[in-house]
């Protein structure tokens, strides 16, 4: 039996000059059974009731494993997939409920990069005729010309402006998600929604396309949602990070406090598990091992949803559903039994 | 929690017997329509048992060809093949396929990095596993279910009664890596090659199949080759490492001589690459400049050269002409750099700080050691 305090609700930071604030978003994907009637048997509960939100120049990591749901929320916060539930609002302006026309305006504002550098380009297109899309898409008319604003984002971004008429297949992956990002950028957008945009690239590039990404944050004061696995490169270029476990974030917390001191049990298990570069240093540290295999997220189980891995898990985590608390100043994290303050000196 | 590093004196000890595994001068050649392409060009190293070796490398620096040599896997009507890979002693590159055949599977086992294209998914695990047995062994087909069923108990997979009978897709990516593990392990083999093991799994999944291979390890002495590019996994796991880049070894040591004093100018780079969990995040990455080379068209000199922001410390344009040697700068440390030794020590301290300096047994004292 699951209960759930009704007065009690998620306590998230909300701040006044928030560029996006994402309040109780969900989002379910249908499972339908066979047959004619193709009636729903049940939902793939991908995001549960995630909550946060953005001021410009920011940049939030999401991080989490395979099946989490950070990729969904990415792609929920961009509305390219319909929310279930709760709201999002740009710039004090609920968008929720916006169909794909009443969107149009707003991708000005709002772009994305994603994982693939071999998928997220049109193969048939030019490099020019990629990165100037936005352009036509929003009916801008740069007073320089197209080409001259296309040539100058291709030098912003390190790509030789000469190359304009090459096609993707003639760049390397490094090269194409620097394409990725000219095209993201090219309309100056406030917030840019990145899903895992370095993974698929060797650590020397990884690297280059980081430093990138933090130049333009600066230069431009853009907001980044930045979704990754890997939490070394989350860590770096994030001010604050979210944790998500199986749809529902269990911490969100600044950079530094995720690593240094975790305060729910599934973030230490996940900042134990990435090996440090440094042999003294990843061979001294105690390592906390995850039993278990992730659960479904069509039938999740009752109360905290990482209970069934979790080495502190009660009774009480079976029956009841913990929310997401204030346990430090900004530090938010849901767990009935928080783990001490810093565990892990720095 | 983790085996004991390796101290510069085990390795020196190491040295007196003979390796079960000796590359040597090993060479993979693919001609294509636009040239020879050099995939692996004059690499050798040697490994002990029960101790790793990590090859290091990026996309195309040769690391896998080199792994797909020493198993026999590299397709002979497509690629020339010099050089020597001796298995205790029994030389491979000019041995017969037959030959090779008998050894793989049961003396030498490869992990892939992707689970799901390397079982086969058409049959059930059981299936496959007591296929791999009945290979290399004259074992009744309950005798050898029964075995797998065992292999897989030990792998860390719940109810393996159970899942004998299911397949691959049946299976989340970390139990499918467990499965291919345990197929590896099969018939005990005494070399173990781990192409990217972990690459395609999640951090705590990865951190519970590097505990399994440490602690089937120490259990049965095996020689582990792990090929991979993420220099934490390196750091958890190896004893001895080898830098690879464009088909060859750039820098070579003990795991300490790497990480601590490395004095090759890309092994600098990759370190500087990575971000770490445990040090300042203001602190700026900084990456290696430009893109790893084409192997069809490789620079006439040092193969890092275009990349490398330390050419104008070499005389006259030695890096553009001459291919540097892999030379030795200590017993078991060697490197392939035309900037003189003093100088490379150096910069290294300059741009590693923290990291070369907090080496408790650095070059000095190492140095009135030997005295």
């Amino acid at each position: 039996m699951t209960v759930v305090d009704e007065s009690g609700t998620n306590q998230v930071l909300r701040r006044e000059e928030a560029l996006l604030r994402v309040d109780r978003v969900q989002k379910y994907f249908p499972i339908t059974g066979g047959g004619v009637l193709k009636r729903k048997v049940g939902d793939v509960r991908a995001v549960e009731e995630i909550s946060f939100d953005i001021v410009p120049g920011e940049t939030l990591g999401i991080v989490g494993e395979s099946g989490c749901g950070k990729s969904t929320a990415g792609r929920t916060i961009m509305k390219l997939l319909d929310p279930t539930g709760g709201t999002i609002e740009f710039e004090g302006r609920d968008i929720t409920n916006l169909d794909r026309r009443a969107m149009v305006p707003l991708r000005r504002e709002m772009q994305m990069i994603f994982q693939d550098p071999y998928s997220s380009l049109n193969p048939r297109h030019t490099v020019g005729g990629i990165i100037s899309a936005p352009f036509k898409v929003q009916g801008v008319k740069p007073a320089r010309g197209v080409q001259a604003e296309v040539q100058d984002l291709m030098a912003r971004v390190g790509l030789n402006p000469e190359h304009f008429n090459r096609y993707p297949n003639e760049f390397s992956g490094g090269q194409r998600q620097r394409i990725g990002i000219a095209r993201a950028i090219a309309l100056r957008p406030k917030l840019i929604v990145c899903d895992e945009p370095v993974s698929a690239l060797d650590v020397s590039i990884q690297a280059q396309v980081v430093n990138l990404l933090e130049d333009l944050q600066d230069e431009f004061r853009l907001a980044y949602v930045f979704i990754a696995h890997d939490l070394s490169v989350v860590r770096h270029i994030s001010d604050r990070i979210a944790v998500m476990y199986l749809g529902r974030i269990m911490e969100i917390a600044d950079a530094e406090k995720i690593y240094s001191s975790p305060r729910h049990p599934y973030t230490h298990a996940l900042t134990s598990a990435v090996p440090l570069p440094d042999p003294k240093a990843e061979r001294s540290r105690e390592r906390i091992l995850l039993k278990g295999d992730l659960p479904s997220p069509i039938n999740p189980p009752s109360g905290c949803v990482f209970r069934t891995r979790c080495p502190k898990a009660q009774q009480r985590c079976a029956d009841e559903i913990p929310l997401l608390r204030e346990l430090a100043p900004g530090h938010y994290g849901a767990c009935h039994f928080p783990e001490e303050k810093h565990l892990i000196p720095v | 929690m983790s085996a004991a590093a390796t101290t510069t004196a085990e390795s020196v000890a190491d040295r007196g017997t003979d390796p079960f595994l000796k590359v040597e001068d090993l060479r993979v050649q693919f001609p294509t329509e636009d040239g020879v392409v050099s995939a692996v060009d004059g690499v050798s190293f040697s490994v002990q048992k029960g101790k790793t070796l990590a090859i290091v490398g990026e996309s195309g620096s040769g690391k896998s060809v080199t792994s797909q040599a020493i198993m026999g896997l590299v397709n002979r009507k497509t690629a020339t093949m010099t050089g020597e890979v001796r298995l205790d002693g029994e030389e491979l590159v000019s041995a017969r396929p037959e030959q090779v055949r008998s050894l793989r599977g049961k003396r030498m086992a490869m992990i892939f990095q992707d689970p799901l294209s390397s079982l086969h998914p058409f049959y059930s695990i059981g299936k496959q596993l007591t296929e791999a047995i009945r290979v290399h062994q004259d074992v009744s087909k309950a005798a050898a279910l029964k075995q797998s069923t065992e292999m897989l108990a030990r792998v860390g997979i719940p109810s393996p009664e159970r899942r004998v009978n299911d397949y691959p897709h049946n299976l989340s990516g970390g139990m499918r890596q467990r499965v291919m593990i345990a197929m590896a392990l099969l018939n005990d083999p005494e070399l173990l090659i781990a192409d990217e093991p972990t690459t395609a799994l999640d951090v705590t999944v990865q951190a519970q199949i590097l505990d399994l291979l440490r602690d089937l390890q120490k259990e049965f002495g095996t020689a582990i080759v792990l090929i991979t590019h993420d220099l934490g996994v390196v750091a958890d796991m190896a004893d001895d490492v080898v830098v690879m880049y464009g088909g060859r070894i750039v820098e070579r040591g003990g795991i300490d001589d790497i990480y601590y004093r490395p004095e090759m100018p890309y092994t600098w780079g990759l370190l500087g690459s990575v971000p770490r969990m445990d040090v300042n995040r203001s602190e700026r990455l900084e990456p290696i400049p430009g893109q790893p080379p084409s192997l069809i068209r490789l620079p006439k000199g040092c193969v890092f050269r275009p990349r490398c922001p330390y050419h104008e410390l070499v005389p006259g344009d030695r890096c553009d002409t001459e291919r540097p040697d892999l030379l030795p700068v200590s017993p078991d440390h060697a490197v392939r750099c035309h900037i003189e030794p003093a100088q490379r020590r150096e910069i290294a301290i300059e741009r590693l700080g923290a990291q070369v300096e907090a080496a408790p047994d650095a070059r000095a004292t190492t140095g009135m050691e030997d005295k």
